[in-house]
């Protein structure tokens, strides 16, 4: 496949590896990857196992389908069970647990829930049963929100009144600053998310090598993006630099996407405040939408409970989300947790830090280097 | 779900800002409604998510960054074909054990 091939060259990986060894020297490095998409590539391809040991990557709280808490699965699940209503849901939700089981629970429980790939779907279904109500469970940050938001004004203009958004979409920028302000973490820069910011650009990151003083580059999502963005990283750390750079040029440009944000500020307001898994309650950083749009919103519409649920005991999605650990340092990991009978958020989600390693990193990497060498 | 797939806009639908686009030979239809700014047009490449045209991926400013990545890779591939080639880091120099110096 074009754009993306031609990023994953064996000779190109191998001169940026000796690269990143000879910039790091005998310091140690600990950069976070924001981004979930970018945890998947670097177990998927193994970067954890290439790079030298005084380079280590964090994974961060950038997996959209991770973050959402308990409670809101319940009330996602008590809209579902709602008398004559069809669910939409991105697949990656549906076996994300809530305190009594899962969408795909409920499914079986006799809930009509239906997987789509683009919120369109879920409003040409509405069009299709104008009898039945339709809701779309809309999550992500700023990458699906702006297809969220031509959804629904969409569905205004079309005259649509069985269709509504249960919204949870977030925003990059609080949870960075949460974890800039995590005193258990040090860090000394950021992989910064590559798709987000097609849409808001790389203005919003200033604050993190302005006030925080960490560099941040923006990454794409192949081996040789994340390859290079480290060595940007390093470049900048030896210069004694701290900017915001771009490696993923080909795609985000510094302004970002000016019509997605200019749709998210016509469609969304801020909500006071939003709970995150493992982050506790951000203020600011979760969108709803706004009180002109109201008939479209399933939160108004619907008695959910609304509930604060805390995390099950054994479950350390929280610590591995803010980087304090390893996917496989969690107690349950593996063993109760597994991508087939998840407990906690991190393993449902194909980008989820803890289903990346156990779908692809379970070697152990003295293994992985001598089966390196092999090759 | 972040995931981005790179896809080339094949045909220009009139209506709904609909797109046809090539997915790997697979065609598809997208909405480029998000890309209005970016005059769009048969034989750009977009990047799609969740059905949406996210992103036009700028064709030069790939060529001109992998080029630079694929030259690293050559000047890498060279260093280490010339390490093997030369008689001092060969094999038989360290298991001759004669000690001299070539």
């Amino acid at each position: 496949m074009r754009f993306v091939d031609e990023y994953r060259d064996p000779a190109a990986a191998r001169a940026l590896v000796a690269r990143i060894t000879e910039q790091a020297g005998d310091d140690h490095f600990k950069f976070m990857e924001v981004c979930g998409g970018h945890t998947h590539t670097i177990y998927r391809h193994g970067i954890e196992h290439v790079l030298p040991e005084s380079v280590e990557l964090v994974h961060g709280p950038g997996c959209p389908v991770c973050v959402i808490p308990m409670g809101r699965v319940d009330d996602a699940i008590a809209v579902a069970e709602a008398p004559g209503v069809i669910f939409t849901s991105f697949g990656d939700m549906m076996r994300v647990p809530g305190s009594h089981g899962n969408l795909l629970e409920a499914k079986a429980r006799g809930a009509d829930v239906r997987f789509v790939y683009s919120p369109l779907d879920a409003l040409k279904i509405a069009q299709e049963t104008p009898d039945r109500d339709v809701v779309f469970f809309a999550v992500g940050f700023e990458t699906t929100a702006p297809s969220t938001a031509v959804t629904v004004l969409r569905a205004r203009d079309l005259g649509v009144t069985n269709f509504r958004v249960f919204c949870n979409h977030v925003t990059i920028v609080p949870p960075i600053k949460a974890i800039l302000e995590s005193p258990d973490l040090r860090l000394d820069g950021f992989l910064g998310p590559g798709h987000v910011s097609t849409v808001v650009g790389n203005r919003p990151y200033r604050f993190v090598t302005e006030q925080y003083g960490k560099p941040l580059v923006t990454a794409g999502f192949e081996p040789l993006d994340i390859l290079q963005a480290i060595t940007m990283l390093l470049a900048q750390i030896r210069d004694g630099r701290c900017q915001v750079e771009n490696q993923y040029t080909r795609v985000v440009r510094d302004e970002g996407n000016p019509r997605a944000l200019q749709l998210l500020a016509e469609v969304f307001e801020l909500r006071p405040h939003f709970e995150w898994r493992g982050l506790g309650f951000i203020s600011q950083s979760a969108l709803k939408l706004r009180p002109e749009l109201a008939a479209f919103d399933a939160e108004l519409a619907y008695d959910v409970p609304g509930v604060r649920v805390a995390d099950p005991k054994a479950c350390q999605c929280g610590e591995v989300l803010k980087g304090v650990i390893k996917p496989w340092e969690c107690k349950v990991f593996g063993t109760a947790c597994t991508p087939e009978t998840p407990i906690g958020t991190c393993m449902v989600s194909s980008e989820g830090a803890c289903a990346a390693y156990y779908n692809f990193g379970r070697l152990h990497r003295e293994a992985a280097v001598t089966l390196g060498r092999a090759r | 779900m972040c995931l981005g797939i790179p896809g080339q806009v094949v045909e220009l639908l009139d209506h709904e800002h609909l797109a046809r686009v090539d997915v790997s030979g697979v065609g598809r239809t997208i909405n480029i409604g998000l890309l209005e700014d970016e005059d769009i047009r048969c034989g750009d490449w977009v990047l799609i998510h969740v059905g949406f045209a996210m992103s036009k991926i700028d064709e030069e400013e790939a060529r001109l960054a992998l080029a630079s990545l694929q030259m690293l890779g050559e000047v890498y591939n060279d260093e280490v074909d010339a390490l093997f080639s030369s008689p001092s880091s060969g094999p038989s120099s360290g298991s001759s054990g004669d000690g001299r110096a070539p």
